[in-house]
């Protein structure tokens, strides 16, 4: 299990305000935390991470004590076996690729540099310089340069708000099969809702500082379970009337779809809302969120 | 011809004073560039003092402290038995001080430009401050380690005031070329001062053309 709990002053835009947060998960989880920017959620992270002191709180990470305020531990960023990924990849601009994932061993073991550039497709730049790679590929760098020392706990930092839609997609599904595959246990900063719906087992919502839900993108979301055939979370970009009906053009990641909505639908959505598709068997069923 | 003695110890003063004022320098600036702490700006202004006092001024309180009865130049010669005042060591002791922001404020503002993340991904890939600092800060810093070092050196080659006041000009040990000018013009000797003046011209000239060559690369990368 990861336990975490932590409280701690944050001054906000908004006015002061405190972090106070109890969260656990199991192993091999990919859970996300939401929420606007300036609630907390990079503070999380880096109170993870050990980059930042919380002021009371206890982490407990596979068995291993990281932080305890009544017991006064407090490891080091250098002793918590984490992977983090910042949202501008932070990658060193003074060596190369190759340099990049050696410099994150601890002991040199040259297979493992070459097995990962080869899983996400980096072989050809080994030796180019970050700052000769498009956006995308920097982080998958940076994806690779977390993972590579066997982290305990992969912590992603908004890793792909900076990136194209398409682009995105693309590393959204990298990182679902990285953390299958390695079987890491994940922790995503996101204000996306698509993205959340895609990759996470569960997300925490972070508001002001506080969790104020925490289980399945569904049962977030939606607050109930549904057994949909299938579903994705889409935005209204124009609704109009043909005869008697009424046809939605929505968004849903890349792709634009055009969905029936009945005249009740009308009364509660209109453009630019975030809906939920979802469909048991022939009508869809659109939900606003 | 003229005495090539000046040129060389003027090379070898600030050649030992940039080596030193990078010791001091390095650590100074990162220290700077990391605290939060409310004396700071005491410290900074302190440091910052040798650009706007005149030499002069500096050089006479140099020479009260380090002279046989000042506090300083009376422990060192306990230690080292000999003068501090009117020696070469005092000379390098002086201009460590005088080029002391020279060197550290092209470093902190290297150490404070080099983004924060770079540092934490390295902590959170378990390496310590030190190899941090070592490996992925001051390479990421190059142009402002070169922008120390030459300035440093640079402005200790073109010291004149600090010097005077409390070097003299002591034939091989403390006459620097920059005194030997202004002896040779006190002199009426136009003709050798003309020489050690022109080879100072094109060596300054030289040095900063090349840093602003390399740093020039060293942006593009």
């Amino acid at each position: 299990m990861i336990r975490l709990s932590a409280t701690k002053k944050l001054s906000g835009t908004e006015g002061p305000f405190e972090l106070s947060v109890d969260l656990s998960f199991p192993p091999e989880s990919l859970v996300t935390l939401y929420g606007k920017s300036g609630s907390g959620k990079t503070t999380l992270l880096r109170i993870l991470a050990g980059l930042e002191k919380p002021e009371s709180g206890y982490i407990e990470v596979h068995g291993k004590v990281w932080f305890d305020s009544t017991a006064k531990v407090n490891l080091p960023p250098q002793k918590r076996k984490v992977g983090l990924v910042f949202q501008d990849y932070a990658l060193f601009p003074t060596m190369t690729i190759r340099e990049n994932l050696q410099f994150a061993q601890e002991k040199k073991e040259p297979q493992k540099i070459n097995v990962l550039l080869e899983l996400t497709g980096l072989d050809e730049l080994r030796e180019r310089y970050p700052s000769s790679l498009s956006g995308g590929q920097q982080q998958r760098v940076a994806l690779a340069r977390a993972i590579i020392r066997e982290p305990e706990i992969l912590l992603l930092d908004e890793p792909l708000s900076a990136l194209d839609q398409h682009t995105r997609n693309m590393l959204q599904d990298e990182i679902l099969k990285f953390h299958k595959r390695f079987g890491l246990t994940t922790i995503l900063v996101s204000h996306d809702k698509q993205e959340v719906f895609k990759l996470s087992d569960t997300v925490a919502v972070i508001d002001r500082g506080k969790i104020s839900r925490h289980g399945t993108p569904l049962e977030v979301f939606l607050n109930r379970n549904t057994s949909n055939k299938f579903s994705f979370v889409s935005t209204i970009l124009s609704i109009r009337k043909v005869d008697c009906i009424f046809l939605a053009v929505m968004g849903a990641g890349n792709e634009i779809v055009e969905v029936v909505l009945s005249k009740s639908d009308i009364e509660t959505l209109k453009v630019g809302d975030e809906v939920l598709v979802a469909s048991k068997a022939f009508n869809p069923i659109v939900i606003k969120l | 011809m003229i005495n090539p003695e000046p040129l060389y110890l003027t090379l070898k003063l600030a050649g030992l004073t940039t080596v030193i004022l990078y010791a001091i320098g390095l650590p100074a600036a990162w220290l700077l560039s990391q605290s939060r702490m409310r004396l700071k700006p005491l410290l900074e202004a302190v440091l910052a003092l040798p650009l706007v006092l005149p030499p002069s001024v500096l050089g006479f309180y140099f020479l009260l402290a380090f002279s046989r009865q000042g506090w300083l130049g009376a422990a060192w010669e306990r230690i080292f038995d000999h003068q501090l005042a009117f020696s070469f060591d005092g000379l390098v002791l002086g201009s460590v001080i005088f080029s002391l922001p020279f060197m550290v404020h092209p470093l902190q503002a290297g150490f404070n430009a080099v983004p924060r993340n770079l540092s934490e991904a390295s902590y959170s890939l378990g390496k310590s401050k030190l190899e941090t600092i070592i490996k992925v800060v001051l390479p990421s810093m190059k142009s402002s380690l070169l922008t120390g070092g030459v300035l440093a050196f640079a402005h200790t080659v073109g010291e004149f005031g600090v010097v005077l006041m409390i070097g003299g000009s002591i034939e091989g040990k403390t006459k620097v070329a920059s005194i030997a000018i202004y002896d040779l013009v006190e002199s009426l000797d136009y003709q050798s001062a003309h020489i050690y003046a022109a080879i100072l011209f094109a060596f300054s000239f030289t040095i900063l053309l090349t840093v602003y060559l390399v740093n020039k690369r060293l942006d593009i990368r």
